[in-house]
């Protein structure tokens, strides 16, 4: 009992001492938190309030003013309907895809870890590096692609510089961009399934591959593929670089995406407070789908 | 007519032979369990009946039908699986109907919401509940229809997976380790259940476990199994009294068998050392004696042995003892009452037995008859 008693307060004291060493541990991860994420996140929430522009002196509040631009400014409203169009094309283009390429790898007997390294190449590739590579593959004159089209007798557009198609040839090669990514997940996914699920289906008497991936596979691939969804729609939202290398938002804005006008707002005009509203813009939309899928989906994906 | 019927059943993984000619007939309506050790191919025995796997070679009969090439769907064979394998994202009234509705419906009344416009759609589901509710009412599990399996215990899992099964009433029942997940007093309840269902439903079953205390108490007949042969079928008490192999012998029962090295003269006197023990059998040369725990008891006279150690259990006490001439190791099972008057460790004692309570078995394992004989030495006991 008396032990107890010494014991305690030595304890305590040992308490507060590691407590102490921990945040003095964490210390330069804090500032450094501090310094390069919430400040300037902070700043730039701040600034989307001001009309501050590069190179002027000062600046005014002028509360929701740059968001009551937004709503009248074409470039900005363009960029948006891009972005969503985009988003809306990638998106299920990616993911549909990634899981037919995973269920038939795992259905085949070999070759399982090629098709991954083959897949997943696009993912680690430098995106800047493959664009060009793209820019050859979609030339409208010496492209590949239109030289096998002219050899079935149609006369393939200019994917990247016709403003009809310029939005469909940048979702092309994002889907080739996320597609491996998400093949990897629903690999990890479906070897996470148990397997005596599926014998337990084919006892219960499944008649086909597709009651099959209805009873077992889909429901039970449910939180992978809800992450996929989050990631890829966050990945697509955030579509940049193709932009800049291929087309640069042309032509006639058809492929002005939301994170290209928030660039030339801010790197090119040089109206950094505005650039600062439609970071602020953009930020809102992700964490909208994100809390979207998480509050609606989560709860019918997991069944715990 | 035999329920499930295998014949010379042999199953291999790539080079490697897991069954090697497995025969087993199971009646219909008889309860049959597979004992063996681990890795002996019960699992995949089972699978086989299922078909989730294929026999190499080998046939398969079920209810007289040959089912060695039939889907597993098409088989009417049900199968409790050791984990049980409930679908995680359907309520239990869900997961038992999907036999029902896998059979009953077509692709399209299974569609979800299209599918209850189809034509007898909505008939055939009324009847699908009606008899899911049956199933889960005589399985206790009325309360529970509309919960996921995430939200029921180990026993209620269980159950579930044994109405999934028996829903529809299947020819043949398959049962892998049902009971290996739950806790002892659990286990002992479900035991009884099992057993009643079984009665109700009389269908043949197939039930793997380790468990020898599970094949004794539930079966109609055991089957041994070993190495990817089946040893002996028998029924339990033949299994235990009177089983046909050393390994048999060894399996079962607990504590392990006695094992005493002996010998056959040429007269057919059974020997231990120089001492008759009062058994004459047609072999000749080294026997091996196997000797149940509770067939020993301490005498004046008989084979000479020293005391190691005592372990008390509650409805007996072990007492366990070295062979003075060879040295093996011989356990007595004794009643509870002798446990305040056992020698200490390290005391000379000897232990009689009635002839006929020793097992012989010859130098392959195989088992060797034995008649009493009136010894002219004393016989002990
Ligand atoms: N798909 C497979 N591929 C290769 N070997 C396998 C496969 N399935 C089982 N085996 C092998 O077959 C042998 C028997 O396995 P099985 O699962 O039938 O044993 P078991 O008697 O059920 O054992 P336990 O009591 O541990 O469940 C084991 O050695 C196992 O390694
Ligand atoms: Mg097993």
């Amino acid at each position: 009992m008396s032990d107890l008693a010494i014991a305690a307060p030595h304890r305590r004291a040992a308490g507060t001492g590691e407590a102490m060493a921990a945040w003095a541990l964490t210390l330069p991860a804090a500032i450094a938190y501090l310094l390069m994420l919430l400040l300037p996140t902070l700043a730039t929430a701040a600034l989307a309030f001001t009309d501050y522009e590069l190179g002027l002196d000062g600046f005014r509040w002028i509360g929701l003013g740059n968001f009551a631009e937004m709503l009248e400014d074409r470039g900005f409203l363009q960029s948006l309907r891009n972005t969503l169009v985009y988003v809306g094309l990638v998106t299920p283009g990616s993911i549909i895809g990634a899981l037919l390429l995973a269920l038939a790898i795992e259905a085949g007997t070999r070759g399982r870890t090629l098709f991954r390294a083959v897949f997943f190449l696009p993912v680690v590739s430098l995106s800047v590096a493959m664009a060009a590579a793209w820019q050859y593959l979609l030339h409208p004159t010496i492209g590949p692609l239109n030289a096998a089209l002219r050899v079935i007798g149609i006369e393939g557009p200019a994917w990247l510089s016709s403003s009809d198609t310029v939005l469909l040839s940048l979702a092309a090669i994002g889907i080739w961009e996320n597609l491996g990514f998400n093949l990897v997940l629903f690999l990890a996914g479906l070897t996470a399934i148990p397997r005596e699920l599926y014998a337990a289906a084919a006892v219960d008497g499944v008649p086909s591959a597709w009651e099959r991936f209805r009873l077992v596979t889909w429901p039970l691939l449910g939180p992978t593929t809800l992450f996929v969804l989050t990631i890829t729609m966050i990945r697509s939202v955030r579509v940049f670089d193709t932009v800049v290398v291929l087309t640069q938002g042309g032509p006639n804005k058809a492929s002005q995406v939301l994170l290209y006008t928030l660039y030339e707002e801010g790197f090119t005009y040089f109206r950094i407070g505005y650039s600062a509203a439609i970071t602020l813009v953009f930020l809102g939309i992700v964490l909208a789908s994100m809390w979207l899928q998480t509050k609606v989906l989560d709860k019918r994906v997991h069944y715990a | 007519m035999a329920g499930i019927s295998l014949t010379s059943v042999t199953k291999s993984f790539g080079g490697n032979t897991v069954l090697h000619g497995v025969s087993l007939d199971i009646a219909a309506g008889e309860f049959v369990a597979l004992v063996g050790p681990s890795g002996c191919g019960k699992t995949t025995l089972m699978r086989i009946v299922a078909g989730i796997e294929q026999a190499s070679s080998g046939t398969l009969r079920i209810q007289g039908r040959d089912a060695t090439s039939l889907r597993a769907g098409e088989r009417d064979v049900a199968m409790v699986f050791q984990s049980y394998a409930l679908y995680p994202h359907l309520t239990v009234a869900e997961n038992i109907a999907v036999p029902l509705a896998m059979r009953r419906l077509n692709a399209w009344q299974r569609l979800p919401l299209l599918g209850g416009l189809m034509p007898g759609a909505r008939a055939t589901r009324r009847r699908i509940a009606g008899e899911v509710a049956a199933a889960a009412e005589s399985l206790g599990l009325g309360a529970l229809l509309d919960r996921r399996p995430a939200q029921l215990s180990g026993g209620q899992r269980q159950r579930v997976a044994l109405a999934r099964a028996m829903v529809r009433r299947p020819a043949a029942f398959l049962m892998d380790e049902p009971l290996s997940n739950l806790d002892a007093s659990l286990r002992v309840q479900t035991r009884r259940e099992i057993v009643a269902i079984h009665r109700r439903a009389g269908a043949a079953t197939l039930y793997v476990t380790h468990d020898q205390s599970e094949a004794l108490t539930m079966a109609d007949r055991v089957a041994v199994m070993q190495g990817g042969r089946i040893l002996q079928v028998a029924p339990p008490r033949e299994i235990y009294a009177d089983p046909a192999d050393l390994r048999v012998a060894t399996f079962i029962g607990s504590p392990r068998i006695n094992l005493l090295p002996g010998e056959a003269g040429r007269d057919g006197l059974v020997r231990v050392g120089d001492r008759l023990i009062g058994l004459r059998c047609a072999a000749r040369g080294p026997l091996t004696l196997g000797i149940r725990p509770e067939a020993f008891v301490l005498a004046a006279e008989g084979l000479p042995a020293r005391a190691e150690a005592v372990e008390f259990l509650g409805e007996s006490v072990l007492l366990h003892t070295r062979h003075e001439a060879s040295g093996s190791p011989l356990v007595l099972r004794l009643p509870p009452e002798a446990a305040g008057r056992l020698p200490a460790s390290g005391a000379a004692l000897h232990l009689g037995f009635a002839p006929g309570a020793a097992l012989l078995f010859d130098q392959d394992g195989a088992r060797r008859r034995a008649e009493a004989v009136v010894a002219r030495e004393p016989a002990l006991v």
